[in-house]
């Protein structure tokens, strides 16, 4: 299954990014293959609607499962019907490599 | 003659100002006069004519697309063409849906389907109420749906259904400088910045004045709650050589009538002169007389 986290940058020790539809990158990773990448998110500076196309975004990566600090209500409603399981993260100061330990273990 | 009642920051005192010319215009100048409340986000002017009546209600809807994703090719034109990023399609989960809330009406996407699988319904956008008040040819206000942001929209409704061959038409703008504001003012042949003397008042104004002046349209400015804060607002209006209508000034005592919604009943003395020196200006301004 391949889970997506917001990141503020192109490695693993960029910050987490709270925010979905504006996050700055996605970490995707495998947990079937082990597979990491790190997606630049082209949506984050749109006027309107970054967060129902980043949505869509991910959805075109196979993405099944997200974690972010928070999804607002249109991204939300998005993600329910495109069967994406959203997970949020109240801590705000971790590296997504401490997120990968945590979801490895 | 259309004359929008705006301020940049809210509750400067467009609604005071626009009802009281309203009522003020009637009374000394005409009575072919109609008050249109274009702040449809949140409408108050006719809590102040707790004698009107109620003579017509209009409900307004505006269309909004579906795809049938029987028809649909996921192609993704349709997503391409949307301006306001409102169509979601995700072609490997054979998933294509029209968020309404971002979605303008705009009908783009229904010229850019080649297969027919976009089709149009309506969805409600808001009422549009007509009031007797009693005072000239009454109010009509546009009350949007609550969760919906296509204030803009609504006011072009707003506009069709007021009378385009009254004499005076007062406009309350809603509050800011974006495009329910520049809906409001577009068709005015005046506009009466309502603003405040404080820091907030005065930044907004900039703002405002910036805006009006990008439009190309004749405006002067009422200064609301004279006494408060300080006075810089009328250096920047001297500075820019902008027309100071009048000066109302701040009283907690008419506050509080503002707030029972007893504002047009027992009218200060102190008010009324405001009221007729502001008429006088904008006599000079616009020959409204």
């Amino acid at each position: 299954m391949k889970i997506a986290i917001t990141s503020t940058g192109n490695n693993s020790t960029a910050k987490f990014d709270t925010r979905f539809g504006r996050s700055s990158w996605f970490c995707v990773y495998d947990n079937e293959t082990g597979n990491i990448r790190f997606i630049e998110n082209d949506n984050k500076n749109l006027s309107g609607g970054a967060g129902t196309k980043t949505a869509e975004m991910i959805a075109e990566l196979g993405v099944k499962q997200v974690i972010s600090g928070d999804f607002g209500p249109k991204a939300k409603s998005l993600l329910e019907q495109l069967k994406i399981q959203m997970v949020v993260l109240e801590e705000r100061d971790l590296s997504i490599q401490e997120l990968l330990n945590r979801i490895k273990n | 003659m259309k004359i929008a009642i705006a301020s940049g920051k809210g509750g400067t005192g467009k609604t005071t100002v626009s009802v009281n010319l309203y009522y003020f215009i009637n009374k000394l100048i005409t009575s072919d006069i109609q008050l249109i409340d274009c702040d449809v986000e949140e409408p108050n002017d006719a809590l102040f004519f707790a004698e009107s009546h109620l003579v017509s209600e209009k409900k307004v809807f505006q269309l909004v697309p579906e795809i049938d994703t029987e028809k649909c090719t996921f192609c993704r034109k349709c997503a391409d063409w949307c301006e306001f990023n409102a169509i979601s399609i995700v072609k490997t989960l054979q998933f294509a849906k029209i968020n309404p809330d971002l979605c303008h009406s705009c009908g783009a996407c229904i010229v850019a389907c080649e297969f027919g699988a976009i089709t149009e319904h309506q969805q409600p956008l808001g009422v549009i109420s007509h009031f007797d008040t009693g005072i000239g040819k009454g109010l009509i206000e546009g009350r949007l749906k609550i969760g919906s942001a296509m204030q803009t929209m609504l006011i072009k409704e707003v506009k069709k259904n007021t009378r385009d061959s009254a004499k005076v038409t007062i406009y309350d703008a809603p509050p800011g400088t974006s495009c329910p504001v520049v809906e409001t003012v577009a068709d005015a042949d005046y506009i009466i910045l309502v603003t405040e003397p404080t820091p907030f008042g005065l930044h907004d104004l900039k703002i405002t004045v910036e805006l009006l002046k990008d439009l190309q349209k004749p405006f002067g400015v009422i200064v609301n709650k004279a006494g408060l804060g300080n006075n810089e607002i009328y250096g920047f209006l001297n500075e820019n050589q902008i027309d100071l209508l009048g000066k109302i000034p701040f009283s907690k005592e008419y506050a509080a009538i503002y707030a029972t919604g007893n504002m047009l009943n027992d009218i200060p003395q102190e008010i009324e002169s405001c009221y007729t020196g502001i008429l006088d200006r904008l006599n000079i301004k616009t020959g409204l007389k």
